[in-house]
């Protein structure tokens, strides 16, 4: 299942791409759709905003301030935050469907295309990298 | 967990004479190399415990102090006062101060050890694409002006500063704090007395321990009183009440004074808390240029309820250091290929985190220096080398044959890069260069800004000097 995936361990890195955060609505986590430049001829633009777009999302749903939230913070204060060392934070739960998405759509969209994009977990929540491999042919599914 | 990285290290890599402890490890690992941990070469000044479970800032500094008066004044106030209150008026004097007192203790632990929100830094390829943006829009030929991005949030215009040091621009509410040389989110100072920085992830129990230390304090001090009071109302009068009992004198200075500063911190941090802001930006004034007090905050909801419940009771994000995710053993420095060509099962911690670990360790080799300090802990740092030796020593800084054998939170782990025994590197350079390709570390070049220092290839080298 990871043919395509395998094929780019073998590619070189052509470039790569940085999608910075976008704070304009201030401190969440949430990513410029901005189309860049350099993926123009790899990626349809709609399919890139499409993937940000449900990224920002899911970002959106983890930091979520609501009864759920408040619930667990509440609870996590009555118990002097021991709480944590058992139970594993709505955030968390979110950001392992993030992993899950972002691997899914590298499996399914991404890695044919010569792309790979990175978990922005893995650069701090700072950008998401999108590595841009030499079109070697290695499109092939 | 995480053990499905290592079934792709070659079998020839183990065995190797790296006898580094895998007491440490997690489910006792089969190989006998140790793969080192990520934060084992965090660039940051911080200290790792208990195999980075528990980090806290440089200076373990004036935390004993702390949790010392704590545990004084609770211990004569249990000795010496309850006693003479149990009898005289309740037994829920000591119940509830002893609630108070294992409640001030666990968010006091838990502010000094929580991440408080770190940042970790930009990867060398980020940084050279941030830095081509920059030179692209404007000024680029001499370096630096002023680094500084406006942004509109809630149409209010905030500048975001580039941070030198973690080569990225900071996020809004985001600060470089010096004593632990990182950028912490939501960073509202660092606290000498908790020893740790108090930003995001760590705030609420912050704010909690100086309550319920408030509490205590006054609790404390009132019962102090009381019992003074109720002693001397016998024949005897207030001196022999002081001469039956001077410890409870020794209270009654301690809480005293405690009692003003820290009702006047608890009062601050209220007003903070309800208004949204950061000491940090209430200190520096970035809000109040503007007509009001808290009316030129961007990030406030305008509703004292909503502030409070958002900054005390949202949502905690993880850390995003990943202090205990695994290295892989390094690989020879031409590989290229991304970090992020890891199989499917890697998690997403695992993922990368190895690759930035070790570019992190490049960084941290060549910028940071060893701390020595008085208390026993460590901190990870290494000392400068060439980048073309960069992964030779760090192969070579992997294992040394030295350590002592780690159980539980001995706190020395961090030290293991500089205790570096160089008679292993021939076998860990090529047990590294074995290592299948699946974890493959790009390294891209950067530049070395600090004067670099070339580890030497002596044998049993105890002490690695600083540069």
């Amino acid at each position: 299942y990871t043919h395509s995936l395998q094929d780019l361990r073998q590619a070189a890195v052509a470039s790569k791409v940085f999608v910075q955060r976008d704070y304009t609505s201030g401190t969440i986590c949430k990513f410029q759709t901005k189309f860049p430049a350099e993926l123009e001829s790899r990626i349809d633009k709609q399919q890139f905003e499409e993937t940000i777009q449900t990224l920002n999302n899911l970002y959106a749903e983890a930091e979520k301030l609501g009864g759920r939230s408040y619930l667990e913070g509440c609870l996590a204060c009555l118990t002097a935050y021991t709480i944590f060392l058992c139970m594993e934070t709505h955030y968390e739960k979110v950001l392992k469907k993030i992993a899950k998405y972002i691997q899914e759509q590298n499996e399914k969209i991404y890695a044919p295309l010569g792309l790979l994009l990175t978990d922005p977990i893995e650069r701090g929540l700072r950008v998401v990298e999108i590595t841009i491999f030499e079109d070697r042919s290695i499109g092939s599914r | 967990m995480k053990n499905c990285e290592y079934q792709q290290i070659d079998p020839r890599a183990l065995g190797t004479s790296n006898t580094r402890t895998s007491t440490t490890l997690p489910c006792g690992r089969k190989n006998s190399q140790r793969l080192r941990r990520k934060w084992e070469v965090f660039p940051g000044n911080n200290r790792f415990y208990c195999d980075g479970r528990i980090m806290m800032g440089r200076q373990c500094g004036v935390l004993p102090l702390t949790i010392g008066l704590i545990f004084i004044t609770s211990g004569l106030f249990f000795t010496f006062d309850c006693p003479f209150l149990v009898d005289r008026l309740t037994v829920f004097i000591p119940v509830i101060g002893g609630v108070l007192f294992v409640f001030v203790i666990m968010t006091l632990l838990q502010t000094s050890f929580t991440d408080p929100g770190i940042l970790p830094r930009a990867l060398p390829d980020e940084a050279v694409d941030i830095e081509r943006q920059i030179d692209n829009s404007g000024s680029a030929s001499y370096r630096p002006p002023p680094r500084t991005k406006e942004i509109l949030i809630n149409d209010q215009v905030v500048k975001l500063k580039y941070c030198f040091t973690c080569k990225m621009f900071r996020p809004p509410r985001t600060s470089h704090c010096s004593m632990c040389d990182n950028c912490v989110e939501r960073f509202d100072h660092h606290c000498p007395w908790v020893g740790n920085c108090v930003g995001k992830r760590n705030y609420r129990f912050f704010y909690a321990f100086i309550v319920s230390l408030s509490f205590l304090t006054s609790f404390i001090f009132g019962c102090v009183i009381t019992h003074l009071t109720l002693r001397s109302q016998g024949v005897n009068g207030i001196i022999q009440a002081i001469q039956d009992s001077p410890a409870s004198v020794a209270e009654l200075v301690i809480c005293f004074f405690s009692i003003w500063s820290i009702l006047g911190l608890s009062g601050f941090h209220t007003y903070l808390v309800a208004s949204n802001l950061t000491t940090n930006e209430d200190i520096k004034g970035s809000w109040s240029s503007k007509r009001g007090e808290e009316s030129g905050n961007p990030y406030t909801y305008n509703n004292i309820f909503t502030n409070c419940c958002v900054v005390l009771c949202g949502p905690i994000p993880p850390s995003l250091i990943d202090r205990r995710g695994f290295l892989p053993p390094d690989d020879a420095p031409q590989t290229v290929t991304s970090d992020t060509e890891l199989p499917p099962f890697m998690s997403k911690n695992d993922a990368n985190m190895c690759t930035q670990g070790t570019k992190e360790l490049l960084q941290s080799m060549a910028l940071s220096t060893v701390i020595q300090s008085t208390c026993t802990p460590g901190t990870p740092k290494t000392a400068p080398v060439t980048q073309e030796s960069l992964l030779r020593t760090v192969s070579i800084t992997v294992s040394p044959p030295n350590r002592p054998p780690s159980t539980g939170c001995s706190g020395h782990q961090a030290q293991r890069p500089i205790d570096v025994s160089c008679s292993q590197k021939g076998n860990k350079r090529s047990a590294h260069h074995t290592h299948k390709p699946m974890l493959r570390v790009s390294s891209p070049p950067y530049s070395l800004s600090h004067s670099p220092l070339i580890l030497s290839d002596g044998p049993d080298m105890g002490f690695i000097p600083l540069n």
